[in-house]
């Protein structure tokens, strides 16, 4: 645990250090308008995003939960992409990470109405069918664009960046996203009680309606919050609690601290990378983060697969 | 002392408990037994609470439900140390003593998927133990376990339940519950058709299962003189 949080310190350090402007110390207003931003947005998303893995897989008792699966990354998507789509976004620019955020609450909010009282099943259900409908209305935007380059803006935004985020942008996304983790780190107890099921969870007097409703609601800020300034980011959510397990045991309540720093650690470790490889290759630009992220969980997630069949 | 007052659950179409009122006191073993969909496993969620308008008894209370597992690989010593969640602790002599009494103190660092049917039981057994609760409420804790570990549970329960708390097993196996629970509970078409001693509602809970005495039973061996 201790051992994660050096880590990320060390990466935050190094994070201040790349950049456009080349490695080394960078001028004061590098520093802190575009360096500083970055950095912490990278933490923020990324530990946000794990936290929301560990607890959603905790509260679904499935290995495979990811915020995605519930379609709340995918209605925060959707909300922006409509913000581009309208225009509101040209119109005043915070509109999009507005609309984006309050996408995602909608999201967790109609989940929760139409899972209702129906437990955990069919809240995965309900996920499912948000992530279908919100990756269909996406498609219809992009079909639909009104010209090549808002085609090409929600394309790019979709595959999930934070180059050239200000302090403006880190200021609307913290609340939320901090928000979300506190929630999240409470519910340690009610998972583990969960990892019997529910039936035995409410005989141990845990709330089992209350701490998966606490889940889907702390995930869709947590997660909300990222998507509207980032785009889509994957992968963290569902990688970083794979990677705890073996170190720290499966007890769910016991992976919900330590993803913190490992999902911030992995985030800006790829961000940091799509930072330094314009210095080392010919590359015209650079990578979008979340593209980084997926090449580099899909393979581990691989390795991890072989090993659980083991 | 745990009582259910006259209750009745209907789920959807279907009427899961129709009136049915229970008590039973500390000291007994008391076997619940009744074909499929009779209503046991009902008996036993409303027992612990479970059904709508009922409140659980977490301390008190101890409910296993029917082939439970554990989502994740814990640990035996972190899956019976869940059954302390009531008490907001992490007792580790309660845990310990759980563990003794069911005999896998030595696997209690071992992880609960890499071991048997028959030890799963028990470390499920354990959780409820940890809890130190005055009365099990337990579903089938036998099931799909040899002859030798279902009579080993059985006697582990007797013992219990000897000690001064109530023990109540949903149980299949009509064999288990004749020889070692001092009631027995017969469930039919969610009500209690028969409650007594186990001889005495034998021959009623055989006919449930449309079994005839003597013709389908297997005939009991004489021990050697």
């Amino acid at each position: 645990m201790k051992l994660l949080w050096v880590l990320l310190l060390a990466l935050a350090l190094g994070s201040l250090l790349v950049g456009g402007a080349g490695l080394g110390l960078p001028r004061a207003d590098i520093l802190w308008q575009i360096r500083l931003p970055r950095t912490a947005l990278a933490i923020l998303i990324g530990g946000g995003l794990a936290v929301s893995g560990a607890s959603l897989q905790g509260a679904l008792r499935n290995p495979l939960a990811d915020p995605g699966l519930l379609g709340i990354g995918g209605c925060a998507a959707l909300g922006a992409v409509l913000a581009y789509y309208w225009g509101w976004s040209a119109a005043f620019a915070p509109a999009l990470p507005v609309a984006s955020l309050l996408a995602a609450l909608a999201a967790a909010v109609a989940l929760l109405l139409v899972a209702g009282r129906g437990g955990v099943l069919s809240l995965i259900l309900a996920g499912v069918a948000l992530s279908a409908l919100s990756a269909a209305f996406i498609a219809l935007a992009l079909a639909l664009a009104p010209n090549p380059y808002a085609l090409a803006e929600i394309t790019f935004w979709l595959l999930g960046s934070i180059a050239d985020r200000s302090l403006a942008h880190l200021a609307l996304a913290a609340p939320p996203i901090l928000i979300g983790v506190a929630v999240l780190l409470t519910l340690g107890r009610g998972l583990d009680a969960l990892s019997l099921g529910e039936d035995a969870a409410a005989s141990l007097g845990q709330p089992v309606q209350r701490t998966v409703r606490l889940a889907a609601l702390g995930c869709a800020l947590a997660v909300g919050g990222g998507a509207a300034v980032a785009g889509g980011i994957g992968f963290v959510g569902l990688l970083v609690p794979h990677l705890l397990r073996p170190w720290f045991g499966e007890r769910p309540s016991g992976l919900l601290a330590p993803s913190f720093p490992l999902g911030a650690a992995l985030l800006l470790g790829a961000d940091m990378l799509v930072r330094g490889l314009p210095l080392l290759l010919p590359l015209n630009g650079e990578l979008p983060v979340g593209v980084v992220t997926a090449m580099l969980g899909a393979p581990a997630l691989v390795v991890l697969a072989r090993r659980v069949g083991r | 002392m745990i009582a259910l007052p006259p209750t009745s659950w209907r789920q959807g179409e279907s009427l899961l408990l129709d009136q049915v009122a229970f008590s039973a006191a500390p000291g007994h073993l008391v076997a619940v037994v009744g074909p499929n969909g009779a209503g046991k496993t009902s008996l036993l969620r409303a027992l612990a609470g479970l059904h709508p308008g009922g409140r659980p008894r977490p301390a008190q209370v101890a409910y296993l439900p029917q082939g439970a597992q554990s989502a994740w690989g814990l640990s035996v010593r972190d899956l019976a140390a869940l059954g302390r969640i009531p008490h907001n602790d992490r007792d580790p002599e309660a845990i310990a003593h759980a563990l003794d009494a069911c005999g896998i103190t030595h696997l209690c660092d071992a992880r609960i998927d890499r071991l048997s049917g028959g030890q799963v039981r028990r470390a499920m057994l354990a959780r409820a133990f940890a809890t130190r609760p005055d009365i099990f409420l337990l579903d089938e804790p036998t099931a799909d376990l040899d002859p030798a570990a279902a009579h080993q549970i059985m006697s582990l329960l007797q013992r219990t339940a000897k000690s001064g708390r109530c023990v109540i097993v949903v149980l299949h196996a009509l064999e288990l519950a004749t020889r070692y629970a001092d009631r027995m509970v017969l469930m039919q078409h969610g009500r209690i058709a028969a409650d007594d001693a186990p001889d005495i509602v034998m021959p009623f809970a055989a006919a449930a299962f449309g079994m005839r005495l003597g013709i389908d039973c297997a005939p009991r061996l004489l021990p050697p003189r």
